[in-house]
């Protein structure tokens, strides 16, 4: 699943999520785009931009404040026959379609015996920072992705997130894409034209033997920071982007562990009854007899996201912390640990917590 | 497309006759229950359906609730793949997925049955919307209950379809209750017109137990709607002869008026209809006698059919999950 990629063209996610739909957009007339905004001067945070201009504005339909109607409308439209691809500017508005979305999108195509399909991307944006606090970061993967006919997907990379949601518009059934805005400034190399990557599972990122660590989203980017600084101590560990969380595809997950024997899950949501949960029960399941210690578990905490940078300290798992999940897990000597850990204080600086670390603005 | 009278009657009446026979067969004395799903009668209700069904073309989408037999059947669902589908068989019309209240043949234009009460409502106007980008002349008609009148998703789902002057009906059929409650302990005094009145959708109003009245009304309005004047609604007043969901008679629970049900069976739409096409001289009792028997000898054959016919095997339960993809 590794890219080969030629060109040394960098944009970023933001950016490429938005060349990933105009293009799978440009390349079928049936796709059409929902949204509140859909073409107003943010057009949600600049990745519904211009794509009316190269469709076709009447392809750009404006929403009314009706998130559960939208959802239903897009729903209805991919029945009869539309690509739509509905965009919410943070989940919590979400979930005001949650009923559209487990009762109809999920349920059609079963509940039809065949007879319907609905082909529909609902994009739901999780913020992060800045005070946005309770009702305005909250990500809730796991909450979509325990319900059957539903795809959940979590790019976080640039090349990911275009060809991800290209195969996202392509897709027979309904795909929820959950993006985290501080993604969206992420940068990496990216192909130009219709690029179009299967929606098919884990991408690994770093190779190692010490332990396997899998992270969602922008998590992804705290473990690859931890790892890469273990690295610089000689530790070295499997990472994997989990990138799906349904279908959940964890067969490279499993025969990664069977060589490490060791497992840490690092999750963009919840801890109790996150990803990490799913991933940690399958690994004990079928890797039972190679696991050299218990898997470790890294999530939000049993709290709503307070909004002041005061409460939000401890709030997010870190590259920091990831380290020393890690040292946990690995029984590290002490030397190594705190040689990390001062590495990654150090570069940190005196960074507010509330903002994006430039380290993760790429290009990666 | 308008009906003559017969047919409008014909049709009120194999609805009627199946009904009857579920709620005879649903859980008989003495006899084993082979119809193991809720079942929501239409009993009573055949005018509306049939008055509007008859209006649309078979182009046309029909969009239904829980209760979804009588749309089912107007619509021109047949009657086996129904059956088959409350007897949770293979012949079923989605295989035994969905039970009495998800009927339904995209083959007929019966789109989807929904049973939380105003969830298909934006499935329907999303139709409409893909017809009018398509430049279709095809609309999109959608049953609920008054009850769905008091749903958010009614309200966003008729105001984005004024807004974008959709070719959508949406056909209120008041039975005055939902479930138990009466609707004025749910709504103030003629709210419905004015939750229609409120999303500027013009409204035809009928007594939704005369068939041809409420039939008139739909073609008057489809014909609205094929102009390309927007969106419309129907107002029909009707009344639920049965309990919400079982095949009973629940008078004695007490929560009707006195009298209540007595007044709406003396207003019996297929009653009435059959009595005003004697009255007229358009069939005789005879005739029409004749044409019951008829009806409910398909009918009867139609049960055993579903009965003989074989349950869905447990493997076919993961079926159909995900579009394009092996179980």
């Amino acid at each position: 699943m590794n890219r080969v990629l030629t060109n040394e063209r960098v944009i970023s996610t933001g950016e490429a999520i938005r060349e990933g739909l105009e293009e799978a957009a440009a390349d079928d007339p049936d796709v059409i785009f929902l949204a509140e905004g859909v073409e107003d001067p943010n057009a949600v945070y600049g990745t519904l931009k211009g794509i009316g201009q190269r469709i076709g504005s009447h392809r750009m339909i404006e929403m009314p404040l009706s998130e559960n109607a939208l959802c239903g409308v897009a729903i209805g439209a991919a029945m009869a026959g539309k690509r739509p691809v509905i965009s919410f500017h943070r989940v919590e508005f979400a979930l005001l379609a949650m009923e559209q979305m487990v009762n109809n999108a999920a349920k059609a195509h079963y509940v039809s015996n065949g007879q319907h399909r609905v082909p529909l991307v609902m994009r739901l944006v999780v913020g992060r920072g800045w005070g946005q606090g309770p009702a305005h970061s909250q990500s809730f993967e796991t909450m979509f992705a325990s319900v059957p006919g539903l795809k959940v997907v979590m790019p976080v990379f640039a090349a990911d997130a275009k060809g991800m949601m290209a195969a996202a518009v392509r897709d027979n059934n309904p795909v929820i894409s959950i993006e985290s805005r501080w993604a969206h400034y992420l940068h990496g190399h990216v192909p130009e034209g219709l690029y179009v990557e299967a929606l098919d599972g884990p991408r690994r990122l770093r190779e190692g033997q010490a332990a396997t660590v899998v992270a969602t989203s922008y998590m992804t980017l705290e473990a690859m920071r931890a790892a890469d600084t273990l690295q610089q101590q000689g530790v070295s560990v499997d990472l994997f982007d989990l990138r799906l969380l349904r279908p959940l595809r964890l067969e490279a997950i499993r025969e990664s562990v069977r060589r490490t024997g060791r497992l840490l899950t690092v999750d963009t949501g919840f801890r109790l009854y996150g990803a990490g949960a799913e991933i940690a029960a399958d690994i004990t399941e079928h890797c039972f007899a190679a696991l050299k210690a218990a898997p470790r578990r890294l999530g939000l905490p049993d709290h709503p996201t307070p909004s002041s940078r005061g409460l939000v300290v401890n709030y997010y798992p870190d590259a920091l912390r990831i380290v020393e999940a890690l040292a946990g897990l690995l029984d590290l000597p002490a030397e190594v640990e705190t040689n990390a850990r001062q590495a990654l204080i150090a570069a940190r600086g005196d960074l507010p917590v509330d903002v994006p670390d430039q380290y993760f603005r790429g290009p990666f | 497309m308008t009906q003559t009278s017969l047919p409008l009657f014909e049709h009120m009446l194999y609805i009627r006759l199946v009904e009857e026979e579920i709620a005879a067969r649903y859980g008989a004395p003495g006899q084993p229950q082979e119809m193991r799903c809720p079942v929501h009668l239409s009993i009573g209700q055949e005018a509306t359906a049939v008055g509007v069904c008859a209006a649309l073309t078979d182009q046309d989408h029909a969009y239904s609730t829980h209760r979804c037999h009588a749309h089912y059947l107007a619509k021109g669902g047949l009657l086996d793949p129904m059956l088959g589908e409350i007897y949770g068989k293979q012949t079923g019309c989605v295989g035994g997925r969905g039970g009495s209240m998800h009927l339904m043949d995209t083959r007929v234009g019966m789109h989807a049955s929904i049973p939380i009460v105003s969830s298909v409502i934006p499935l329907a106007v999303g139709a409409a919307l893909a017809m009018k980008m398509d430049g279709l002349d095809s609309l999109s008609a959608v049953f609920f209950g008054d009850g769905a009148m008091e749903e958010g998703a009614w309200h966003e789902a008729a105001n984005f379809a004024r807004l974008r002057a959709l070719p959508v009906l949406f056909v209120c059929e008041n039975n005055l209750y939902s479930v138990y409650t009466p609707l004025h302990l749910r709504q103030p005094d003629g709210a419905l017109a004015r939750f229609a009145q409120a999303h500027a959708l013009p409204i035809w109003q009928a007594d939704g137990m005369d068939v041809e009245a409420t039939h008139t009304a739909a073609t008057a309005a489809v014909a609205s709607i094929r102009a390309g004047k927007g969106p419309a609604v129907m107002l029909l007043d009707t009344y639920r002869f049965r309990e919400h969901c079982g095949p009973n008679d629940d008078d004695p629970l007490g929560y009707r008026e006195p009298g209540e049900l007595a007044a709406w069976h003396r207003r019996d739409p297929v009653t009435a209809q059959r009595a005003r096409l004697i009255e007229r001289g358009d069939a005789t009792a005879a005739a029409l006698d004749a044409l019951q028997q008829r009806l409910a000898a398909e009918i009867s054959a139609g049960f055993e059919r579903a009965r003989a016919a074989p349950l869905p095997g447990p493997s076919a339960a993961a079926d159909h999950v995900y579009a394009d993809e092996p179980a």
